[in-house]
This record gives C-alpha cells, sequence and structure tokens, in this order.
C-alpha cells in the first residue's frame, strides 16, 4: 500500500483521531463526577473564607453543613424565589438587568452563634474573570468579611486581591447608611470617593484589577438593595 | 537505524551530558512559569514525565505507518491527547495543584522537548529505547525544575512544600523573603547559574 497516497493519509488521520477522541471522552466521562465534587468542595471552601472560616482539605462538606444553615434565592424586591442558591449561575446572572436576576443567598451560623448572609459576585478582572464572596451582619449593612479569587490577574499586583491583606479591609465597612444603600466603593490608596460611601485602598499596580472589584460589587450587591434593607430593619 | 542504541546511555544522557534545559536550552518558558514553589515544580515534573514517556512509545510504535507529510500533525494528535488526560486526572486527583498550575498543563503541548524527542528519536527507534529516552529526559527537565523551585520557594517564601523552613527568630532579627525570588526573571538568572556550574563542572560541553 503507498503510504504516501492521498487516501491513505485520510483515512489514518481519520482512523487516529477517532481513537483519540474515543480515549478523551472516557476519560472525561470516568473522571465527572469525581471533578464536579472537587469542584463544589472549591466552591464550598470559597463560601466559608468569607466568613473567615478555612477548614482542613477533607472537611470541607462537613464544615459547610454545618456552618451553612440555609441557602435560598432572593429577588431584586427581596422576596424568596423557586431555585438552589448553590447552582445559581452567578457568572450569567451578573449580566442580566438587576430585575432579571437570581440573587443567591447563604446564611450562615457562626460558632458564637451569630448569623451572616453570604452574597456571591462575579465581574471582570484586567486578564480574566475575578469573582468572590461578601458575607454581611444580620443588620444587613456591615460588611463581616470578603473572599476574592481571579482566573488570571498579574502576580504581585492585580493578584494581590486574594490576599488577606486586602479582603481584610472590608471587614466592618457599612453598606447602609442613613437608610440608603451604597456599596463599598475600592479607590487608590490615600484618595477618598466623591459620596460618603465607605471604601478601602486598591492595589497599588493593580489599578484596573482594583476598579474591577469595585464595579463587580457595585453590579452585584447593589440588586440585594431591598434584602439587605429588610435585614436593616 | 544502523548504528547500536545503547539504552543505558539513552536513559542516563539527559540528566547531565545532554540535560534539555541546561544543554539544549528548551523548555524554558514552562521553567520560568511554574516554579514559584516546589510543588507545582514536582507535579509538572512528574507530568512532562509522563506525558514524554507515553507519547514516545505511542509515537515508536506507530513509526512506520506515519504517512511523513502529515507527521507533525499525527505527533500533536498524540501528545494533546495525552496531555488532555493528565489534566483531567490532576482535576479529579490533585485539584489544588491543577488551579495552581492552571494553563501550565495544556501548554504541555507546546514545550520543545516533546516534539524534540518525537522528531528525533521515537520516529526512528523501537518502543523500548524510546520509553527510556522519554523517562530520561523528562527526568532531566524535571531535575532542573525542582533545583529552581527549591531556591525560589525558599529564598522567596521561606517555606519548602508550604512548611515554614526559615526561623521566626530570622523574620525578628529582620531577615525579610527575597521577593525577586517569586518574579519570572529569578527563575531565568537560577537556570543560568545552573548552566555556568553545569558547564563549568563538564568541561567538554564549553563552546571554543
Amino acid at each position: 500500500m503507498n503510504k504516501q497516497s492521498n487516501a491513505y493519509t485520510i483515512i489514518y488521520i481519520i482512523v487516529l483521531v477517532v481513537v483519540v477522541g474515543a480515549a478523551l471522552a472516557f476519560t472525561s466521562i470516568s473522571l465527572k463526577d469525581r471533578q464536579n465534587a472537587n469542584a463544589d468542595a472549591d466552591k464550598m471552601r470559597q463560601i466559608l473564607a468569607s466568613v473567615n472560616v478555612s477548614p482542613q482539605a477533607g472537611q470541607i462538606q462537613e464544615e459547610y453543613a454545618r456552618i451553612i444553615v440555609d441557602s435560598y434565592v432572593v429577588d431584586q424586591n427581596g422576596k424568596k424565589v423557586e431555585g438552589d442558591a448553590f447552582t445559581v449561575n452567578v457568572a450569567a446572572q451578573s449580566k442580566l438587568p438587576a430585575s432579571e436576576r437570581l440573587l443567591p443567598v447563604y446564611e450562615c451560623r457562626l460558632d458564637d452563634g451569630a448569623t451572616k448572609y453570604i452574597l456571591p459576585m462575579y465581574g471582570a478582572g484586567l486578564w480574566g474573570p475575578i469573582w468572590g464572596y461578601i458575607s454581611v451582619d444580620s443588620n444587613g449593612s456591615d460588611v463581616y468579611g470578603a473572599y476574592f479569587a481571579h482566573q488570571g490577574e498579574t502576580p504581585g499586583l492585580g493578584a494581590e486581591i486574594e490576599k488577606p491583606a486586602f479582603s481584610g479591609q472590608f471587614a466592618g465597612k457599612k453598606l447602609i447608611k442613613d437608610g440608603t444603600f451604597l456599596p463599598v466603593a475600592v479607590v487608590k490608596a490615600g484618595q477618598h470617593p466623591q459620596g460618603d460611601e465607605d471604601y478601602v485602598d486598591g492595589i497599588s499596580g493593580g489599578t484596573i484589577t482594583s476598579k474591577g472589584v469595585g464595579a463587580m460589587i457595585d453590579n452585584c450587591i447593589a440588586p440585594y438593595d431591598a434584602f439587605l434593607r429588610n435585614l436593616n430593619k | 537505524m544502523a548504528e547500536k542504541i545503547d539504552n543505558k546511555e539513552v536513559f542516563f544522557n539527559p540528566f547531565s551530558k545532554n540535560n534539555p534545559v541546561v544543554v539544549q536550552i528548551l523548555g524554558i518558558c514552562s521553567v520560568l512559569a511554574v516554579t514559584a514553589k516546589l510543588e507545582p515544580a514536582i507535579v509538572m515534573g512528574l507530568s512532562v514525565i509522563a506525558v514524554l514517556a507515553f507519547s514516545n512509545v505511542i509515537i515508536s510504535l506507530i513509526r512506520n505507518t506515519i504517512p511523513t507529510n502529515i507527521r507533525i500533525i499525527v505527533q500533536l494528535v498524540v501528545v494533546a491527547g495525552l496531555v488532555v488526560i493528565v489534566s483531567q486526572l490532576l482535576q479529579a486527583y490533585a485539584y489544588d495543584v491543577s488551579k495552581q498550575l492552571s494553563v501550565f498543563i495544556g501548554l504541555i503541548i507546546t514545550n520543545c522537548i516533546l516534539m524534540g524527542r518525537l522528531e528525533a528519536f521515537a520516529m526512528a527507534n523501537r518502543p523500548w529505547p524510546s520509553f527510556l529516552d522519554g523517562v530520561g529526559n523528562g527526568i532531566g527537565y524535571a531535575i532542573i525544575l525542582v533545583i529552581v523551585g527549591f531556591f525560589r520557594e525558599l529564598l522567596g517564601s521561606g517555606t519548602l512544600l508550604g512548611y515554614q523552613i526559615v526561623p521566626q527568630a530570622f523574620y525578628n532579627a529582620g531577615y525579610v523573603n527575597n521577593g525577586l525570588m517569586i518574579l519570572p526573571p529569578m527563575a531565568l538568572i537560577l537556570v543560568a547559574c545552573i548552566i555556568w556550574v553545569h558547564r563549568s563542572i563538564n568541561k567538554d560541553l564549553q563552546e571554543k
């Protein structure tokens, strides 16, 4: 058989691609469950990180089940709607107009008995997506903790948003002042926002990522306005 | 191939005399990217050993059937398939490390060491020597990764594999971690230092 003929070449590559494709499909299907479990555990770890709980690697599910006592989806008016908070795609929701969004809320009870509400966020940094969770006290206004993560921000600059040095600044900031809802702003170190909202310092050299965090908080926490003010009453 | 292949030489040469990183200067990109910590460096080294060994064997097994005009495509399909399998396995069994390595596992596909070994060795040799050649070159690559990762983590973060090595007393006395070690340029400088030491020991590698 002539190995240099076109027919041989075409048949050869088709067979090869089918064989490799089948091998990949088999690997993917047989590992899917484990990968999903890992991704879910990682999401639980991030949610817990926003209330400063960091369980050991093997105990994430248990800790999550113990601390997160309830989770539900609310709409823009703060009313509960149908849906499973954990499976809501925050990335897709953050692009919808506020009135159409499904807004997940995780209610958690800490060891000292305090109740916190954890709200997910999703936005854009400089190179790729950034996301995070912010936890709010039961009065609906005081920020208790925050967790940020990113896909590919510059190490040492924008990537610093995932460090406690940045996320720790959010603790104690107020989202509601005199009955009005004002998201926490992220500004350059040493500057102030124009309004009287609370603010944190951005990352030097990570300006676009810092602005992304500010925009993400604006976009993703603002629709919770009614929900938070109901708590604040 | 008329000349006789010495299996021992095939396996051990890439460790030092013909090291893919410090002698052939291949695969530098991933050395810069994944060596800020020791653990991802080790996992990356193991992944490359696995992909290189198996792609060498597979290509060697089918080397006589591959049409010459599409041989690079065939090599890429085999390598890409193996890399995706490794990446899936890491996501299932070593999720944290796979997150740290992120795109660099995928980029093994473009690692010049792989294409180099497939073209230069596996296309012309039997499966067993090809397997040894793949493992040998993979280890040669991994050694350099681990050496660079060791120094970068120790001097840059004061830890090894996440465990604190530099005692707190040093920090109290004014010692600070070298932030430059964490950044990619330092990997290049460290690789250069390794090449310098390596060539001083092996005089026959020095260019006239």
